[in-house]
């Protein structure tokens, strides 16, 4: 439940917390995450990544530059062909993080459920919710 | 209860800005995740961490009103506090600083959808005021701290580089 100590003056370097944001922002798209997903089975190039989408390669070539500027992938050159590469452990450490912060409210959220489920047995009636009645809108 | 799209909390941390959203789902109606919300000895009993007791010092649900609560266990007492903006049938919306960083206040909208069928679906979203601060907060409770998280990832990103 403590946070812990924020590292703002004392960060190992200025340019750390908007890197780990920049790796947050690029999973933040839905192609993205579906293309650390696919990469996460083996190397691909740019050409095999768009094969499954709409957009043109220009546009998923574009999300690969957005994943490599955050640390996620990296290209190789090898047998006259660009290979993307997942850097699994950078995705590890943000992905972790964001996962057992998320387990926390789940966890939180559990409980909440436990009790959700003892107030259907109690009297409706016990204590009037705040405002106007139920069901209105804010 | 028949939409499971958050049957499990979902999270997101925006890139654009310091916010962590949570999204979950609860087999309950909206009044009675508001009431888990805004009565205190409902709300006690479920914030936790587990294995902590929490006690709840002041409670002022009203707009403009405040709170406060400790959580304890093993005889270390940790104090959270805050106000209550704005409160209605459908969103609270609130400050939250952690008193052993009082100069930290995290701004909290929470607010209920009615999916019908008695289910509900929660949403919660926490404005920190800065990236750095965000992510101390996602690296909160880790085994490995915000420090040496961004030692490994500076040192990974230069390995590389």
């Amino acid at each position: 439940m403590a946070r812990a100590p924020l590292p703002a003056g004392s960060a190992p370097g200025a340019s750390a917390p908007d890197r780990l944001s920049l790796v947050f922002g690029a999973l933040a798209d839905p192609i993205r995450r579906d293309v650390v997903t696919r990469l996460a089975a083996g190397d691909a190039t740019v050409g095999e990544l768009a094969e499954p989408y709409e957009v043109s390669v220009q546009a998923v070539s574009k999300h690969v530059r957005v994943l490599e500027a955050a640390g996620l992938v990296t290209k190789t050159p090898h047998a006259q062909r660009r290979w993307v590469h997942l850097e699994a452990e950078v995705l590890d450490l943000a992905t972790g993080w964001l996962e057992r912060y998320r387990r926390r409210a789940e966890e939180r959220y559990r409980r909440l459920d436990a009790v959700l489920a003892e107030m259907d047995d109690e009297p409706r009636a016990r204590r009037p919710p705040p405002g106007r009645a139920q069901g209105g809108r804010a | 209860m028949t939409t499971t799209h958050f049957a499990e909390a979902v999270i997101e941390a925006d890139p654009s800005v310091p916010v962590i959203r949570i999204t979950r789902d609860f087999g309950a109606t909206p009044e009675q995740v508001m009431r888990a919300h805004l009565d205190p000895e409902l709300f006690a009993r479920w914030v936790g961490p587990d294995g902590m007791d929490t006690r709840i010092l002041h409670w002022d649900v009203r707009d403009g009103g405040s709170w406060r609560y400790v959580a304890g266990r093993d005889g270390t007492d940790h104090g959270f506090r805050g106000c209550f903006h704005q409160v209605t049938d459908t969103r609270i919306v609130q400050t939250f600083t952690y008193e052993g960083m009082p100069d930290d206040v995290a701004l909290e909208t929470l607010w209920v959808e009615d999916l019908g069928g008695g289910a509900t679906r929660l949403h919660a979203q926490s404005l920190v005021d800065s990236f750095a601060s965000r992510d101390a907060w996602l690296a909160s409770g880790m085994e490995v701290g915000v420090h040496e998280g961004y030692a490994k990832l500076d040192a990974l990103l230069t390995a590389r580089g």
